[in-house]
């Protein structure tokens, strides 16, 4: 049994720590000028519009009849038009959430960030956004929550919406959580 | 071998702005329009494509929000990062080998939601040899239609006129941004970008969003629609360094069309294809493509471009108004070119419609600063 | 019928935090190996296929046009394709049509991911993956979305923390014997659970490391194969499958995608029973859960049922009846984005001649596979490749 490894000069030499301290690494740094200014379109406008005025919007689809939420202008499943709009709860239970100790650049945190996939009450079994969910006291807030907790969104007030989903500071576990779990 | 068709077209007309919808909603539009041109339902779909940058879209791993607007869930799908003609090469692969009859491919373009499109494509060249200049990305095109001019003794009133052809014949075309008059004089007189290169020379950007249907033989003879052939599809890659490149030849131009016309077994393009659609992001590239594809000798582009800026001439290059007059539309160039060839063999190009139109030709090219082309020979027989 | 494509060279670098080559060279360096494995030049090349996930690691737009020469690509057909980080394992599918297709008979497939480029962590990369509107406001990075998908696969079936974290020590320990690897360590199942927690249920020992490194395949069509090598690695079987970007809006306990595209593979190899006919698996294993989840995708394992198989060894690369990760997986030798998906074909490649060296799977395989998997928690993508 012959190995191919053993033949190779392998490419692929790591930087030692003391090479980088020591300035040996020769780097050019550059930034991209990378901005945009994304049309929201129809659907997610008028979602956006919603959250302004403390709503969330969702949409109903003709042919497979689903509720769904966030809004969009056509079903993926069906390929077709979709036009019915409907106010859906700001009430909901989480699907499934994690509680973060990191930033995007792996610093710690001392609070911990507790997103969570959000099933809101009015739209179909399994349509969820994004958001955050307010921290429970503890330092093992995973022995606080669970799937199927029930949470209600916490809105910003009226003044200081602007119509983006940060309209909603984050959602509050309800009291009496008797029935959660699936 | 079978045969491979364009059997179903859906597309926005170009446009400066789009704020009434979002990207997924301009694709969804186009990809109804496709579905219904051919006769077929999502679902019969058996492979995906699109053709998108992420710095495009201002989202990393763009392909991740490809699938909904074309009711692609739960198919194959994936991303190519090159211009929509490259995807269709794609499409014709995935058919030839097998893994699929019926194929979408689908660009688009939303340059108008970018704010800082020059900084991006500067983002594009070399860190540490090119990018420390702070140089606009243009002056890779001014370098180029320099040493085009000097190698070729094409003129810069030649490339000025092709400014004014191209916007003139914009006009006539119900998807092009910018039709419009203007003469070789205001042209030369525009704003100086990276000299010789011109402000007015360079195509402005646009949205726009196309959708294909691409079929093998047998599963064409099933459909509605007339299909539209695809007999040669080429692409190529010259090199990426500014440092080393050939200035002035466009050898992925030369290389993708020798490509294509071979494996549509042409060998007097001039003769044999009766529209010609070849890029033109910049005014000189329509003239050093035109040559590079063998329909000029060098330096007899330029002539040819200008007479047919002067009066009614026999030149059918650009048809639709290129990029010049349509708008550059990104990754969906190459597409929008494929649009006028299909409508033009169709006999649905209105206006702009050429009598005997049976084969038709188009080159695209990815833009600066690289040296990436494409080409496709498109037949309705 | 499309003609038979084999696998007949393969090459990677070394998988580093830091890596001293630049995109290029790291490219360059992986395509090398590969084309000298089966003693080829660049001019035997018809064409080649680039696979990296996204442009802002190395720092460029239009990052597959910048790594052409370093990819072999000058003046060849060339493109890049992606589906996140299931590219590694799509982009030989793309390399496979080029072939199968008949429009080429040799083509170089090569992948490259330098993330220590992008400062101050790569993790920013990925901060622009999620949808620019409804959810970037939020500010959530990479790890949110897999922690939600683990606790949501662990509260479907009853799985735990202890369950998973077997998959760690395996492809640690399996990536020891790996020349190229970046994180072998012996572990054990309480180490993995004492490192510090990152974003709950996930801890940092459950999670593959940022790498630069690159990995190249040669293919062939089968005339040309049968020339070149008397040991040609055919490509039975592909599959890819993406679902909606809507990800909220499914159910993350179970990766249907990767179930989609498993049985489209199957079905071109002819794969009755994969339990019985796939002798070796590289599934994607960026985090410890993934690897379990993908194998129940895959049908290599009962839904809910992967974590008991492994606690009975059946993965395991000596004595398993289905060795998984036997390279040390991307838990191990790392995670240069696509570049580890295509590590995955390598390793394949390797195991199926019989010169997988120390990691060398007992029992003579004849048929393998190897998966990956991206995007919003979407996308699947298989190759089956067997040495019949």
């Amino acid at each position: 049994m012959t190995e191919v490894a053993q033949n190779v000069k392998w490419i692929g030499e790591n930087w030692k720590k003391e090479e980088v301290l020591h300035g040996k690494v020769f780097t050019f740094s550059d930034r991209p000028q990378a901005r945009y200014a994304w049309d929201t379109g129809e659907a997610i406008g008028r979602y956006l519009a919603g959250f302004k005025q403390g709503k969330i919007l969702g949409v109903r689809c003709r042919g497979c009849q689903r509720i769904m939420v966030p809004p969009r202008i056509f079903c993926e499943l069906c390929f077709r038009d979709i036009s019915e709009w409907v106010t859906l709860k700001e009430t909901g239970r989480i699907r499934t959430f994690s509680v973060c100790y990191v930033t995007w650049d792996m610093k710690r945190i001392r609070k911990p960030q507790i997103p969570a996939v959000i099933e809101i009450d009015g739209a179909s079994e399994g349509m969820g956004i994004l958001h955050l969910v307010e921290a429970p006291r503890g330092d093992k807030p995973w022995e606080r929550l669970r799937a199927g907790t029930r949470v209600q969104a916490v809105w910003k007030p009226k003044g200081l919406r602007r119509g983006a989903v940060t309209d909603i500071r984050f959602w509050r576990v309800l009291t009496g959580n008797a029935n959660a779990g699936h | 071998m079978t045969r491979v068709a364009i059997v179903g077209l859906g597309f926005v007309p170009a446009q400066r702005k789009t704020p009434q919808y979002s990207y997924r909603e301009m694709t969804y539009r186009a990809a109804r329009q496709a579905y219904e041109d051919a006769g077929i339902s999502p679902k019969e779909v058996d492979c995906f494509i699109t053709c998108a940058e992420d710095l495009h879209e201002g989202t990393s791993i763009f392909d991740e929000y490809t699938p909904d607007q074309l009711g692609a869930v739960h198919k194959p799908m994936h991303t190519v990062t090159h211009d929509g003609l490259v995807g269709l090469a794609c499409a014709w692969m995935a058919i030839e080998s097998g893994a699929a009859e019926l194929v979408v491919i689908e660009a688009h373009s939303k340059a108008s939601n970018i704010l800082t499109l020059d900084d991006l494509t500067t983002y594009a060249m070399d860190p540490a040899l090119t990018r420390p200049f702070s140089l606009s990305p243009h002056f890779v095109a001014g370098l180029e239609m320099n040493a085009f001019l000097t190698q070729s003794e094409n003129t810069e009133e030649a490339c000025a006129a092709a400014v004014v052809l191209n916007r003139l014949r914009a006009g006539k075309n119900p998807a092009a941004a910018y039709g419009g008059e203007t003469t070789v004089a205001q042209v030369l007189r525009s704003k100086p970008l990276s000299a010789p290169l011109k402000e007015a020379e360079k195509s402005p950007t646009a949205d726009g969003a196309v959708v294909a249907v691409v079929a093998s033989q047998e599963r064409a003879r099933r459909l509605k629609g007339r299909p539209i052939w695809i007999e040669g599809i080429s692409w190529i890659s010259d090199s990426p360094s500014l440092e080393s490149r050939e200035w002035g030849q466009a050898f992925y131009a030369q290389e993708a069309a020798a490509g294509a016309f071979r494996m549509a077994q042409i060998t007097d393009p001039l003769r044999e294809v009766d529209l010609f659609e070849v890029d033109d992001t910049y005014a000189y590239k329509e003239l050093q493509h035109l040559e590079a594809i063998g329909l000029y000798e060098r330096g007899k582009a330029g002539r040819a471009v200008l007479d047919a800026a002067q009066g009614p001439k026999d030149f059918p290059v650009n048809l639709s108004g290129g990029c010049l007059g349509r708008g550059d539309l990104l990754e969906a160039k190459g597409l929008y070119q494929i649009v006028e060839l299909v409508l033009q063999l169709r006999g649905e190009a209105g206006k702009r419609q050429r009598a005997c139109a049976r084969r038709g030709f188009a080159l695209s090219w990815r833009g600066v600063p690289t040296t990436s082309g494409a080409a496709a020979v498109l037949s309705k027989n | 019928m499309a003609r038979r494509v084999a696998v007949i060279g393969a090459g990677m670098t070394r998988f580093v935090r830091r890596a001293k080559e630049t995109s290029r060279e790291l490219a360059f360096g992986a395509s090398r190996m590969a084309l000298d494995s089966c003693g080829l030049s660049l001019n035997d090349i018809d064409c080649v296929v680039h696979g990296t996930a996204p442009d802002a690691f190395d720092g460029f737009h239009m990052k597959g046009e910048y790594l052409s020469d370093g990819s072999g690509a000058f003046r060849k057909p060339y493109l890049r394709c992606y589906v996140g980080g299931g590219t590694g394992v799509f982009a030989p599918i793309q390399g496979w049509m080029h072939v199968a297709s008949g429009l080429f008979d040799t083509c170089l497939v090569v992948c490259e991911e330098k993330m220590s480029s992008c400062q101050p962590h790569p993790q920013g990369a990925f901060n622009s993956i999620f949808d620019h509107t409804t959810e970037r406001p939020l500010g959530p990075n990479l790890l949110w979305i897999f922690a939600l998908e683990m606790n949501r696969y662990m509260n479907a079936y009853g799985i735990s923390q202890r369950d998973i974290a077997g998959v760690s020590v395996k492809n640690k320990k399996n990536a020891l014997d790996h020349p190229a690897a970046q994180v072998a360590k012996e572990t054990t199942v309480e180490e993995v659970l004492a490192s510090e927690v990152l974003a709950w249920p996930v801890h940092r020992l459950m999670v593959s490391p940022v790498s630069d490194g690159a990995a190249a395949v040669i293919l062939a069509g089968e005339e040309k194969a049968r020339r070149l090598t008397d040991r040609p690695v055919w490509i039975q079987g592909v599959g890819w499958d993406l679902d909606t970007s809507y990800w909220t809006n499914r159910d993350l306990a179970y990766p249907q995608y990767v179930e989609n595209a498993a049985r489209r593979a199957y079905r071109m190899a002819g794969v009755r029973e994969p339990r019985k006919e796939i002798h070796l698996a590289e599934p994607y294993d960026p985090f410890a859960y993934k690897e379990l989840h993908h194998l129940e995708g895959l049908l290599l394992s009962e839904k809910g049922k992967a974590p008991e198989d492994l606690a009975r060894g059946r993965f395991d690369r000596e004595k398993g009846e289905l060795p998984t990760c036997p390279s040390g997986g991307l838990m191990g030798v790392g995670n240069p984005i696509a570049a580890a998906g295509l590590m995955k074909i390598c390793e394949l490649f390797w195991q199926l001649r019989g010169e997988a060296g120390k990691r060398q799977v007992p029992g003579k395989p004849e048929r393998g596979l190897a998966q990956a998997w991206g995007d919003l928690m979407q996308v699947g993508t298989v190759v089956v490749m067997g040495i019949k």
